[in-house]
């Protein structure tokens, strides 16, 4: 088990650092000029060569690739993440302040996918062919092919615009001094994005759920558990909800890299100051240290869900445990 | 008469799996329905209790202590009264412990109590019961689920194949299981193709072919070839390795009549052509013309 870990944590970290190279070198070959970017067009335009060299040599951009990239991920492991481009502040300090934004709204998000997403894949399995199936199925469908971003914008004009419910944006009401902002606020401005998060991470989870949970009510065993006369609610207590939890739990766990990517489309819409959209403003902006530490954080957030769903399992599945123990 | 079944035909889709199949058991009375792998045995134990698949359709009248066994007077009955013991493992959870699911979810100290005498009296160690399905071995498997059907007092006991996969004592060990089942009062079906397993333990012996009765008679009939009275049984008697090992080739030619009668002696033309009725002698029913006696109405 012990091995195992071990094994599976060090090919997590080549992953992650392999995720960084990919990211760093994609943002390497865009179009886009962390000068331009950041100082603009006009004001790029009236600088003199030298000026513009002294900025190039001040960012570092006109060094080797390779030798940045190396000089950043040294710096990285031993804690320094660098500074960032736009924010002119340590990364470090906008990733902990936009990470404490999300991780809730995340957090929360997840959960509720989870637990709604098997509870109605598992209702929907059990009544298999009622108009009740069909309408579950058939939503879960709708929505697994629905764009983050679009679905977004339409809550956004139901709930914000149109019902004035809820805020249209940002995690805190506009003009109101930082030690004035309640926890109500935040949680106010949080709902949308919540919603939206929960809803888009749904369908996944309730299709898989209702596949897993048919599978096993045509199996043997419930066949035997039938011709015990158990009802079919005993049945599915007994037998089903045991049986699909472990893959349902696996789902749960590998479900966080949609739950983040997510985010990134979700955050943007609805202006929410968080790990998502700043990846996007990074990545326009041409921030090098402050993309690649997001991206590194998410991919964390990635590999560490999965991880865990391999621990899980390894823990409740009495089959693998017990494996384990005799090898 | 503790289980009647008449008429059943059985179908699946366009294919006819059992045609007018009959069958009785009494108390005390242990019964072998004998016949090769697809002749349609372990849908008939299915049915029975009720669980094969939409696409089965079961007709027929089936009787249980003399009255037609509704689904509601099923529900009432199955897991105490009828109880059915399945192939493999496959039909255990998987993610139950075995205990668990011999006490059939029930944790209060009466059941509980009741699995470990089962335990003992069938050789499980005590730790067993707290093993998981994947961790047994085949004959365990098979005495958990006598374990399971004994939990209550069975009157009915539905064993499907019992015994693939076990070795030759193993196998004469589990099927020594159902004859104490039986002699303690419940009538038992044994569905088998083991032959000579039928025959050391059980009453009478079904012989089946190709969904369709041939031959039913005391298995003390088997003690040798004069007693048994259709082309089929007798071949099956003679196929068995104590007298001759003799080969069975069929390949049926014909949709109506008898399978066997272009190797039978005494067939005629009629054996081709006509419907071939059962017959009662003695104790025996056969499906042939020529087998003498009286003409039965199945």
């Amino acid at each position: 088990m012990i091995k195992y870990m071990l094994k599976s944590g060090i090919r997590m970290i080549l992953l992650i650092i392999a995720i960084s190279i990919a990211a760093f070198f994609i943002m390497e070959i865009s179009p886009i000029d962390p000068l331009q970017t950041n100082i603009g067009q006009t004001a790029l335009g009236i600088m003199s060569q030298e000026q513009i060299e002294k900025l190039q040599n001040y960012w570092g951009t006109n060094e080797n690739a390779v030798k940045r990239y190396i000089e950043w991920i040294t710096d990285f492991i031993s804690g320094d993440m660098g500074i960032s481009l736009l924010y002119r502040q340590p990364v470090y300090h906008v990733i902990t302040q936009r990470l404490t934004n999300s991780i809730w709204i995340l957090c929360i998000a997840w959960l509720l996918s989870g637990i709604f997403g098997v509870a109605l894949g598992i209702i929907s399995a059990t009544k298999e062919g009622s108009i009740l199936d069909k309408v579950i199925k058939g939503i879960a469908i709708l929505f697994s092919s629905t764009p983050v971003f679009w679905f977004a914008l339409i809550v956004l004009m139901i709930f914000s615009v149109w019902l004035k419910w809820f805020p249209i944006g940002f995690s805190i009401p506009i003009g109101v001094m930082t030690e004035d902002v309640t926890l109500l606020n935040k949680i106010h401005h949080g709902i949308l994005p919540t919603f939206v998060l929960s809803i888009v991470g749904m369908p996944n989870i309730i299709l898989h759920t209702r596949e897993k949970m048919n599978d096993i009510l045509k199996s043997d065993y419930i066949l035997f558990a039938k011709a015990l006369g158990k009802t079919k609610k005993q049945i599915i207590l007994q037998h089903g909800i045991r049986n699909v939890l472990l893959p349902a739990i696996t789902l749960q766990f590998a479900s966080i890299s949609e739950i983040v990517s997510g985010s990134i489309l979700a955050e943007q819409v609805f202006s929410y100051p968080g790990l998502g959209q700043i990846a996007v403003t990074a990545g326009l902006g041409g921030d090098m240290p402050l993309l690649l530490a997001v991206v590194v954080i998410c991919s964390c957030f990635v590999c560490g869900g999965n991880f865990l769903a391999d621990m899980i399992y390894h823990i409740i599945d009495p089959r693998i445990q017990l494996k384990g123990k005799n090898t | 008469m503790l289980l009647e079944m008449e008429h059943i035909t059985i179908t699946a889709g366009q294919k006819n799996i059992l045609k007018n199949f009959f069958l009785n058991i009494k108390e005390k009375e242990l019964v072998a329905l004998v016949g090769a792998s697809g002749s349609g045995k372990s849908i008939l134990a299915h049915s029975i209790i009720g669980i094969t698949p939409e696409s089965v359709i079961c007709s027929g009248v089936i009787k249980y202590k003399g009255n037609i066994l509704t689904e509601e007077i099923k529900s009432k009955l199955l897991g105490n009264e009828i109880v059915l013991i399945p192939q493999n493992t496959s039909y255990l959870d998987p993610l139950m412990k075995v205990g668990m699911q011999v006490a059939k979810g029930k944790k209060d100290k009466k059941h509980l109590q009741k699995v470990k005498e089962l335990f003992q009296k069938y050789n499980m160690e005590h730790s067993v019961i707290n093993q998981y399905p994947f961790m047994l071995s085949g004959g365990m498997t098979r005495r958990v689920f006598i374990c399971s059907a004994l939990m209550e007092t069975p009157k009915l006991v539905i064993a499907d194949e019992p015994t693939p996969g076990l070795h030759k004592e193993m196998a004469q060990k589990v099927v020594s299981h159902f004859r104490e089942i039986a002699d303690m009062g419940a009538g038992v079906l044994m569905i088998t193709h083991d032959l000579e397993l039928a025959i050391s333990t059980a009453d009478k012996i079904i012989v089946l072919y190709n969904g369709e009765i041939m031959e039913v008679t005391k298995a003390e009939n088997f003690k040798s070839e004069h007693t048994l009275y259709h082309y089929y049984t007798k071949a099956l008697w003679k196929a068995m390795p104590k007298n001759g090992f003799q080969n069975i080739t069929i390949y049926r030619t014909n949709e109506k009549g008898c399978p066997f009668a272009q190797y039978c002696k005494k067939s005629k033309k009629q054996c081709i052509t006509d419907e071939i009725p059962y017959f009662k002698k003695e104790e025996s029913i056969i499906k042939c013309l020529f087998a003498g006696g009286e003409k039965q109405c199945y």
